[in-house]
């Protein structure tokens, strides 16, 4: 953590894909056109053979590249990659045992050697986190939570205490994917949020049209995330790669420009 | 709330599910010990379910031995098994948290078809998850659940079996913990459930005790029990931990390169809510397990389990599918008893490691289940 600043700004469209989606190369490739394409910070996963918390259509993603034997050491070598181009903010989204097994303090150290951001378990609820609170603060990386819309008000509080970089609100009660329409009860709850804390907000899950994306930010949320959509681009364009990523492109730019009026710079080494 | 057991258990679980589990550890801590509740469950137990079980001498078995062995006939529970100690109780647990339905998962069908059962005592629609593979070797306990008024989803992720159907009770019940009750059939997944099942599956050790000091005037030296999730393991321990027993545990061997050796060839981490012993590869990656019995056919354990092995108050071992599928067939014949092929395990055991007991070697096997449901599977593998 850097005192006084967050590298997590207002006014993000952050977008998520699995490290290794479709494969080493393509995915290196679809995390540029990323940058490229006006995303502000990049929530990037790690494949799980047992990811609870997914739909469908990221659960497929997770199997796509565990099918190929990708392993942690390709993803952090993917993520090397990018910080071979920019220092766009990244934060990881990973099941613990994950971590675990690459040995925590290992996975804290190699996450502050590339310039990690965020660090996110979605399986750790702040009851579990004594460990990840002692590693995050060793290593300098911040450690972020998720609020649901069912956690009350002691809980935010709670949450708030630990949290570090950005809050990741779920929008709704159940696994990612693509919903019509966002829940506006998350007005109320963004309200709350805001008591305790001054970090960013940032809504995912459902979130997967422009419209979306500005409806959150009316709702006072400071970002939104993205995921299932580019899993489900990848997925539908297994066949064609050229198409596979100029559409994540394409879709990335109208995501990010609902993020407000202006048109953004391409942001390639603009950090 | 006592959250672990040694290092292993807690609640690893997304932020959405930590509020409905803990208003489910607040309801149970509430009733476990009221009075009414207790009534009712002790009452369906004794006249619905035919509590408390023999203790049955196997004379035989004992013979070809060479010491005494007694088997605990969990298997002659209505439903065909020890999971409806725990069905019931949670069940009564959901109707007083006010839930609209229950589900669970299943892997055997046995705990699909006692929560099926358990759901119209306490009239609730009932949801059971299923792994495809499962679905297809235990046909008749789909059947049955539908009888019961079940409704069968089957799991068509990952290894298809318990796990995946564990994974898709999961996710269904992050959407709808409002009006779910997750019934949990095993000592597994994040806390309060293994506290909960424990809780429900100790009368096994409890009933046991008062029995053998009956008939024999001391206390065993072995409590053998399969393990799977490892549910009627530790009902079948409970009363006899830090007792200078030996309680053994006996996983499935499967083939011997496929297998649920979750405890004595896994390694710690963090899987479905608690932190136990898992099979996992090195990047923490879960592997599939292999058993020719659906129920031990799981790659995580209890963490009650997990922590009773690294402090060696109880021992874990394990018997391949042929072993476990030639000791059915000798209780069969040699008893008149067909057990289910998970609690041929521990039966097997006893075969294998013949050597081990002494002439004053007092033993009891937990049958948790009979082989009906195993029947058709057998006929098809032409086996036996």
């Amino acid at each position: 953590m850097i005192k006084n600043k967050n590298e997590f700004k207002k006014n993000t469209f952050m977008p998520f894909v699995v490290l290794g989606d479709p494969n080493k190369e393509n995915s290196k490739k679809i995390i540029k056109k990323l940058v490229e394409n006006g995303a502000d910070a990049l929530e990037l996963g790690f494949a799980f053979s047992d990811p609870v918390a997914d739909g469908p259509v990221i659960q497929l993603a997770n199997k796509r590249v565990l099918d190929k034997n990708n392993s942690t050491k390709n993803n952090f070598e993917i993520i090397q990659n990018i910080r071979s181009y920019s220092n766009i903010p990244i934060s990881l989204m990973l099941s613990y045992n994950l971590a675990l097994a690459f040995g925590l303090e290992n996975f804290y150290k190699k996450c502050s050697e590339l310039k990690i951001n965020g660090l996110l378990f979605p399986d750790i609820p702040v009851e579990e986190n004594k460990d990840i609170n002692y590693f995050s603060k060793k290593y300098k990386i911040n450690q972020v939570y998720l609020i649901a819309t069912n956690s009350n008000e002691e809980r935010i509080k709670k949450i708030s205490k630990f949290a570090r970089g950005y809050i990741y609100l779920v929008s709704t009660l159940g696994t990612t994917g693509m919903r019509n329409e966002i829940d506006k009860t998350i007005k109320t709850k963004i309200k709350q949020i805001k008591k305790y804390t001054n970090l960013p907000i940032y809504v995912g899950f459902g979130i997967s049209k422009p419209t979306h994306v500005q409806n959150v930010l009316e709702m006072g949320a400071d970002g939104a995330i993205c995921g299932s959509s580019f899993c489900k681009i990848i997925e539908n364009n297994l066949n064609d790669d050229y198409l596979m990523i100029k559409n994540i492109g394409v879709f990335c730019r109208k995501m990010s420009q609902s993020t407000n009026a202006k048109i953004k710079k391409n942001k390639v080494g603009d950090y | 709330m006592k959250n672990y057991y040694g290092n292993f258990g807690g609640m690893f679980v997304p932020e959405m599910m930590v509020t409905p589990l803990k208003k489910i550890n607040e309801e149970f801590e509430k009733i476990k010990n009221d009075k009414k509740f207790k009534k009712e469950l002790n009452y369906l137990l004794k006249e619905f379910v035919g509590r408390p079980t023999p203790l049955y001498f196997a004379k035989n078995f004992s013979k070809d031995i060479g010491c005494k062995i007694y088997l605990k006939r969990e298997d002659l529970l209505h439903s065909g098994a020890h999971k409806i100690n725990n069905t019931l109780g949670q069940a009564l647990l959901a109707k007083k948290i006010g839930a609209k339905e229950i589900i669970a998962e299943t892997g055997a069908g046995q705990h699909g078809v006692a929560t099926a059962i358990a759901g119209s005592i306490v009239k609730l629609p009932v949801k059971i998850f299923m792994g495809e593979k499962d679905i297809e070797r235990q046909k008749m306990n789909v059947y049955r659940m539908k009888l019961f008024g079940a409704k069968v989803i089957p799991a068509t992720s990952g290894s298809k079996t318990l796990k995946d159907a564990v994974n898709e009770a999961l996710r269904y019940y992050l959407a709808n913990s409002k009006k779910s009750y997750y019934l949990i059939g095993s000592v597994v997944g994040p806390m309060p459930y293994p506290k909960i099942v424990r809780h429900f599956q100790k009368i096994i050790s409890k009933e046991t005790k008062k029995q053998i000091l009956k008939k024999e005037k001391k206390l065993p030296t072995y409590i053998i029990a399969c393990v799977g999730g490892g549910s009627n393991a530790i009902g079948s321990f409970d009363s006899f931990i830090n007792k200078k027993i030996n309680l053994i545990g006996v996983e499935a061997g499967g083939d011997n390169i496929k297998h649920g050796k979750t405890l004595s060839k896994g390694t710690i981490g963090v899987f479905q809510g608690t932190k136990s012993y898992v099979l996992q590869n090195s990047d923490g990656q879960i592997q599939e397990a292999h058993s020719i019995s659906a129920g031990l056919d799981y790659p995580g354990v209890g963490p009650i389990h997990a922590y009773l092995k690294d402090s060696t108050k109880a021992n874990y071992f394990s018997v391949t599918d042929d072993e476990a599928t030639n000791a059915l067939e000798y209780l069969c014949k040699s008893e008149g008893i067909l057990p289910a092929l998970e609690s041929a395990h521990g039966i097997a055991y006893v075969l294998q490691n013949k050597k081990k007991f002494r002439k004053n070697d007092l033993v009891i096997i937990t049958v948790s289940g009979r082989g009906d449901k195993d029947v058709a599977q057998l006929l098809e593998s032409d086996k036996i």
